[in-house]
């Protein structure tokens, strides 16, 4: 499928991170990092603030030199090779690095100019995504009119004028409000779809959720855990089987039902609910027949899968959102 | 679609490169006209302001008189500011991610300085032929030869060329464009008055005569009036630079150039690389 291309897949892996240190003086921010993406997959790096995201994806896309270690980009490595890299892959930082006072088409051309693309290609390209990102019509509008949401998607489309295999995203819903967001989700799916590797960072568990085949969840500059998001669910304990009785006062009797059956029950009176370790599907299963010859009458019984927050609450004992120490990230 | 076209990827060059690179900086212009205000409204109303306040206290004995001898001076001043439009544009451009945008494509990292240079000097260069119809309106004549006459704007430019080494210097080094202007001011502007850019040297007090006469500014302006015939017979004791100002000029556009450029993309690399 890939005839025209300059660059030859000569790894399996469209990137690798092989043991990435960075440090600015007496702060390290990325500590040892090590990855692989396969082609054609989506990674999530998930961190919070200053876990040392950014530098890394700098150092991927020739950004930032590492310290030691290096990284491969489409069989490329970063130090040997750094313009086949650059050949290789889009790059879209974390704040939208568009031109302001050029037309998003004039955005589009610039960079496909200095890609080296021919004229007509770069015209065909630019009607083609910004009809995909639904900016056909704001496409003679100078950037600076964009709402934050379109031009962090003329900020896509801008990377992948040339089409590349490989596409980082820095943060890329990052002050986006939900609609947006869910829109770029699409467009990044249907990306994928058409076999580019995407590497994405984020600080959203549910973005990492949605969109990442893998996720490599790092905080302070290391890589704390790996694996698919439903294996990191997995890692941060059991799943719980979640009671919720229809009337508060049939709580009690609830609980004294459940309680020979599980190891464990934790009553919350607010919710009408009652928490215990799941055992499986066949013991919900037997649990929910119980209730059903009691009489007590339920609003619900399921099992309740963590959600990556309180993944990344088991695995760094603080939860996403709490960490305000931007630093690191802003040194880059 | 779904299956893939990926486009040939050329080799442009960099010359290319930095062509694009500048045509976007037009566009800027283009897009914001009043990003010309430095080498147009300001330059004429400096023109005209010191001509017209001080045309009558300073006598000079030229064709001409005052405006004559002033105008090769606010053209020396406009070129030595070209450094701030370099320096605004790259911390600009440095702040926005614009920059690291354009170092993650596969093109030679310094088409970014080459582009800027690029327009910068065009920009000084519409700010040149500004000021000369502005002074043709009030009596400022080139009374040699078209020779000499190029030589003197090729002098101009070619100081522009120099004066983008501290632009860039300046642009890499600092933080935000406020601070820029804050830093450029405060230099570029003394040592473009501390010189014979807008009174004669003749009269002021020994050390400070000394100064400005060895200000390399001086030596810029006093080329272009006696390559331009705006000149008159030199005073008493003028130092050395103002016997031989069109050596010096070349010689100061080589030696800036040698020194600066070096430093400066020092800078900008360690601004970026890190």
């Amino acid at each position: 499928m890939v005839t025209a291309s300059v660059t030859h897949m000569t790894s399996p892996h469209a990137i690798e991170a092989v043991d990435l240190v960075k440090r600015f003086g007496e702060t390290v921010a990325v500590d040892g990092v090590s990855f692989v993406v396969p082609e054609g997959s989506v990674l999530g790096l998930l961190g919070p603030n200053g876990a040392g995201k950014t530098t890394t994806v700098r150092m991927m896309t020739t950004l930032t030199r590492p310290t030691s270690g290096t990284a491969r980009v489409a069989g490329h490595d970063v130090l040997a090779d750094p313009a086949a890299v650059r050949r290789s892959m889009g790059l879209t930082g974390q704040a939208a690095t568009v031109d302001e006072l050029l037309t998003g088409r004039e955005n589009l051309r610039l960079i496909g100019q200095l890609y080296g693309l021919d004229a007509g290609y770069i015209k065909r390209a630019s009607d083609d995504l910004l009809e995909r990102f639904s900016l056909s019509e704001a496409g003679d509008r100078i950037a600076k009119t964009y709402s934050g949401g379109m031009r962090r998607r003329l900020d896509l489309a801008v990377s992948l004028i040339a089409t590349p295999p490989v596409l980082f995203l820095d943060e890329p819903t990052t002050g986006l409000d939900p609609r947006s967001r869910v829109e770029l989700w699409e467009v990044l799916r249907e990306l994928v779809e058409d076999g580019t590797t995407l590497l994405l960072t984020t600080q959203y568990l549910e973005e990492a959720d949605q969109l990442a085949d893998n996720i490599v969840v790092i905080d302070h500059g290391t890589v704390i855990a790996e694996g698919t998001p439903l294996q990191l669910k997995d890692q941060s304990g059991a799943a719980a089987l979640v009671v919720t009785v229809s009337h508060a006062d049939d709580l009690g009797r609830a609980e004294a039902l459940l309680a020979p059956h599980v190891s464990d029950v934790h009553r919350d009176p607010g919710a009408r609910q009652l928490t215990a370790p799941a055992e499986g599907l066949g013991h919900m299963t037997k649990v929910a027949a119980l209730f059903d010859e009691s009489g007590i009458v339920l609003d619900d019984i399921g099992l309740k899968r963590p959600s990556l927050d309180d993944v990344f609450l088991h695995l760094t004992g603080h939860r996403a959102e709490d960490n305000t120490d931007a630093d690191e990230e802003l040194i880059s | 679609m779904s299956t893939i076209e990926r486009p040939q990827i050329r080799e442009t060059g960099l010359l290319g490169q930095s062509v694009s690179i500048a045509r976007r900086n037009f566009i800027h212009i283009k897009r914001m006209p009043e990003m010309l205000m430095d080498v147009t409204i300001q330059p004429v109303m400096f023109v005209l302001l010191f001509a017209y306040v001080f045309g009558s206290s300073i006598a000079v004995p030229i064709e001409g008189g005052y405006k004559a001898f002033l105008l090769p001076g606010i053209m020396a001043q406009t070129v030595a500011f070209s450094s701030f439009i370099v320096a605004v544009g790259l911390t600009a451009d440095l702040e926005k991610g614009i920059v690291d945008r354009m170092r993650s494509l596969p093109i030679n990292p310094a088409a970014v300085l080459v582009g800027r240079s690029f327009s910068s000097v065009a920009h000084s260069s519409i700010g040149l032929v500004v000021m000369s119809l502005t002074g043709l309106a009030i009596g400022w004549r080139i009374h040699t030869n078209i020779l000499e006459a190029l030589l003197g704007y090729a002098l101009l430019v070619g100081w522009a060329f120099a004066m983008i080494w501290v632009g860039i210097l300046v642009g890499s080094a600092m933080r935000s464009v406020e601070a820029v202007n804050g830093v450029m001011f405060a230099t570029i502007f003394p040592i473009t008055f501390l010189a014979n850019t807008f009174a004669p040297t003749d009269g002021m007090p020994t050390w400070l005569r000394f100064v400005a006469e060895w200000n390399p500014i001086s030596s810029l302006t006093q080329a272009v009036r006696v390559l331009w015939g705006n000149d008159y017979q030199l005073a008493e004791g003028a130092a050395f630079p103002m016997h031989h100002p069109v050596p010096f000029t070349i010689g100061w556009i080589v030696l800036l150039t040698a020194t600066l450029a070096p430093l400066a993309i020092r800078t900008f690399r360690n601004r970026t690389a890190d």
